[in-house]
């Protein structure tokens, strides 16, 4: 424990030594003092206004990215969000559509005959809540390591065994699963008769559960490009910014998943 | 170009190709986004000559296109308004001047994410080449109007354009809508999270405040239209039924049924009001700027013109029925929308008054984007007042079909807007090309198409009381028609002129780029922060500086202050922070 405090001490000594230089070398025109979130300048309380997420040396901070990263996130669900409650808007209003039959001379309800192939779905939804278990476990690693890293750049500062549970890894193995087992209950829907075409309600089943597989594929590939970074021996504090708000997003696919499945399931 | 280079803590990049074509700065990609709108809005203007031009002259053969047949006609009509409300009014004054000036005007040195935004940019690029090659594939371009109906749309074999052209058309949408909620996202974590310190809120200039709306508008609509869009593509190509019921076309029975075409405008329609809004808003932004700028007076009522702003917002997600009164909703559902229309007329009012009172005995500098803002004004006035007309269900059945409505949308939306990119384009070109843009050109750029743009469309307003009927190809074959024809003539001439006048404003924009005076640091003498900085700015804006805000941004004829106007990073005075 006291080694860690002196290596602490050590990592903030040498931080502010970098500071010093960068304040040799660089020359606002604005006081220094008044850079940054603990500048004098009176700010209302209504919030708003800061330093723009750079640091006084001008490099962004991890800090801000992050809290930006996380806000573009957020607008990213809400775009996803209204492109999924267009789709159910559209299936409750087709769903309560009466269909003309020429041979009858009457109205009939084209709706509810396909059968889903359950045993299947429950299988890929377990495996998508596993994942999302998965991934808050990648998130809290990476968010671990990122705060152990000024500590582990010491020199002579060892923090034992660095390699950890592939979190991240077996989320990607098992989006992939769940990709697998949507493919597989298309192919048993098709075994089954029911096609893109065949009614309105086939239809819906695929548009929305292929709408939500393209969408977490996206996830895969966020994760993807995390764990190239990795090899790539990236800085952490970056990687960790991916892997969180792909964390965020993880967890709503798998949120959006239970509504769809939901909305196939009950509203038929 | 770099006056602090030796200051800033980012070094621009220097092979061309990081620098002008694939450049994560902000800066570049406003221009770029600048000049996709302007070639845009020469195809789409081009397109509205050949349809003026037939319309007076239906068997005449013209360049290009040879005789114009009905379904070319229509074909016209469809790109004309796809490309100038997609690729014009959206893409300029948002993706234009919004990216150019919303991180310099909160004190950013770049937008939250650069390479979002180059891709955001680059996407609009492919979509506007997809829709393009719609001329030029199998059938040529589709029939089916901006709104892109089904059952028209909807079915590959309803007329020579709906087979590959329509899906092209689609396809480009499509890819608009991922590009635009890209921006739109880009454009929100920008606002929220990158200001200056100081930079409340309460003190950003107007211009950014409707960015910042148009962008919530962008990321709640265009999601819409995407998933309507992939409905389409599906009913088109897969053979699903969402959108079309049991129909013969051609005298062949389709495989459809049960699908509903009103589905498609409802979720059109959600999308396609605030999307008026998204056209406009930049503009009635940038308005209030100039207004205030060369009144040399605050913005009369800025926190007003806010809510104004977020209120237009808030009710232009309401209204979308008023575009359906023609569809056999129930008149209760009618009521309703014709209803939540006429609110939107209170915060136009309240923008409107302001205005007025910004400029009310101020000592006002009549240069071009003043004259611009105040054509804005006038523009915004004569098309929003036939808003409430078409908001009644029952004057609406009468004029729905009519050219009342072509009217009115081409005033409001249409024109508006452009003048607000007109008078953005006036404003910020010294800021953006260091050089000032020749003043007397300017002028005679704007009485033209001030007088020309009303010429054109206030007729269509009467043609339509008259019942002159919209999309038809010939006028000369119906009888009642055949007595407004001099109408129709009156406006294609007056569209002519108009036209031709806007190679002024092209020519004077690229002279003025190589040619014209070298403009000053601040040569209007506003107080934003884009003018504390070098012209043309630096590649961080600021060069490794960050601005610290202690002022409103519309703080002028400040008693007891040395000049008229306090920039909004001068020490506080007692007025502002409103």
């Amino acid at each position: 424990m006291g080694r860690l405090i002196a290596a602490l001490k050590l990592c903030v000594t040498q931080r502010l030594a970098r500071l010093e230089v960068y304040m040799a070398t660089y020359t606002p025109s604005t006081p220094m003092n008044q850079l940054g979130r603990g500048g004098s300048v009176p700010v209302p309380p209504n919030g708003g206004g800061d330093d723009g997420g750079f640091s006084d040396s001008g490099l962004p901070n991890y800090a801000a990215r992050l809290r930006r990263a996380r806000l573009g996130m957020i607008c990213a669900i809400v775009t996803v969000s209204m492109v999924f409650v267009s789709l159910t808007s559209a299936y409750i209003v087709r769903r309560g559509l009466p269909t003309f039959d020429d041979s009858t001379r009457t109205y009939f309800r084209d709706w509810g005959s396909v059968q889903l192939p359950w045993v299947l779905l429950f299988i890929n939804t377990a495996i998508l809540l596993i994942s999302s278990l998965t991934m808050e476990g990648a998130r809290r690693q990476i968010a671990r390591r990122a705060a152990l890293a000024p500590v582990r750049s010491i020199p002579g500062v060892s923090l034992g065994d660095e390699r950890g549970f592939p979190w991240l890894g077996v989320t990607a193995v098992l989006g992939f699963g769940f990709l697998i087992g949507q493919w597989m209950a298309w192919g048993e829907l098709k075994a089954r008769g029911f096609l893109v075409s065949t009614n309105p309600d086939s239809s819906f089943v695929y548009l929305l559960t292929a709408a939500h597989a393209v969408h977490l594929t996206g996830g895969i590939i966020a994760l993807l490009w995390a764990g190239t970074t990795s090899l790539l021996h990236r800085p952490v504090e970056g990687r960790r910014i991916v892997v969180d708000v792909a964390a965020w997003y993880w967890h709503f696919m798998a949120v959006l998943w239970i509504y769809v499945f939901a909305l196939l399931a009950f509203a038929r | 170009m770099a006056t602090s280079a030796t200051a800033h803590a980012h070094a621009g990049p220097q092979g061309f190709i990081r620098k002008y074509i694939f450049s994560l700065d902000h800066k570049v990609i406003g221009i770029q986004y600048f000049f996709l709108a302007l070639t845009a809005v020469f195809v789409g203007m081009f397109l509205s000559l050949l349809m003026r031009i037939h319309l007076i002259a239906p068997l005449a053969s013209l360049p290009l296109v040879g005789e114009i047949k009905p379904e070319t006609y229509l074909s016209l009509l469809t790109m004309h308004g796809t490309i100038m409300v997609f690729f014009v009014l959206t893409t300029a004054p948002q993706g234009g001047f919004g990216n150019y000036f919303l991180p310099i005007q909160i004190g950013a040195p770049d937008m939250a994410f650069p390479v979002l935004n180059m891709l955001s940019f680059w996407t609009t690029f492919v979509g506007f080449v997809v829709i393009i090659a719609a001329f030029f594939v199998q059938g040529g371009a589709p029939l089916h109007g901006w709104t892109g109906y089904p059952p028209l749309s909807a079915v590959q074999s309803a007329g020579p354009g709906e087979g590959l052209g329509a899906d092209l058309w689609i396809t480009s949408i499509a890819i608009f809508c991922l590009a635009s909620l890209m921006g739109a996202l880009n454009f929100l974590t920008t606002t929220l999270d990158m200001r200056a310190k100081g930079m409340t809120m309460m003190r950003m200039p107007l211009t950014v405040w409707s960015w910042f709306i148009t962008a919530i508008l962008g990321l709640l609509a265009f999601g819409v239209l995407l998933s309507a869009g992939i409905l389409l593509l599906m009913d088109r190509n897969l053979g699903t039924s969402f959108y079309v019921p049991q129909i013969i076309v051609n005298g062949q029975i389709m495989l459809h049924k049960g699908g509903s075409p009103l589905l498609w405008q409802h979720l059109f329609w959600f999308f396609g009001h605030p999307e008026v809004y998204i056209a406009i808003l930049p503009g009635m932004g940038v308005t209030s700027q100039i207004l205030s700028t060369f009144s040399r007076k605050p913005i009369f009522g800025y926190k007003a013109m806010v809510y104004a702003m977020l209120a237009i917002g808030f009710f232009g997600f309401m209204v979308w029925g008023h575009h359906m009164f023609m569809s056999g909703m129930s008149p209760y559902s009618a009521f309703a929308f014709s209803l939540l229309t006429m609110c939107i007329g209170v915060p136009s009012a309240i923008k409107t008054f302001n205005w007025l009172g910004t400029m009310y005995k101020a000592r006002i500098r009549f240069q071009t984007p003043m004259l611009y803002a105040i054509g804005f004004v006038s523009l915004f006035v004569s098309g929003g007042l036939s808003g409430p007309f078409l908001a009644q269900p029952v004057l609406d059945i009468q004029l729905h079909d009519t050219y009342f409505v072509v009217g009115h949308f081409h005033l409001i939306m249409g024109v508006a807007a452009i003048f607000g990119m007109f008078a953005a384009t006036y404003y910020w070109f010294p800021k953006m090309f260091g050089r000032m843009m020749n003043e007397s050109w300017g002028r005679i750029h704007f009485f033209i198409t001030l007088i020309g743009t009303y010429a054109i469309f206030m007729p269509m307003h009467y043609l339509g009381m008259a019942g002159g009927t919209r999309r038809y190809s010939q006028y000369t074959e119906v009888a009642y028609l055949q007595k407004l024809m001099p109408i129709h003539q009156f406006m294609t001439y007056a569209a002519i002129i108009t036209i031709a006048a806007q190679f002024i404003f092209v020519i004077n924009l690229f002279w003025s780029m190589f040619k014209g005076p070298k403009a000053s640091d601040n040569p209007w003498e506003a107080t934003t922060l884009e003018w504390i900085t070098a012209t043309p700015p630096p590649h961080d804006n600021f060069g490794g500086v960050t601005p610290v805000v202690h002022n409103g941004p519309y703080e002028y004829g400040v008693p007891g202050a040395a000049r008229d106007f306090v920039m909004q990073t001068d020490p506080p005075v007692a007025s502002s922070g409103h």
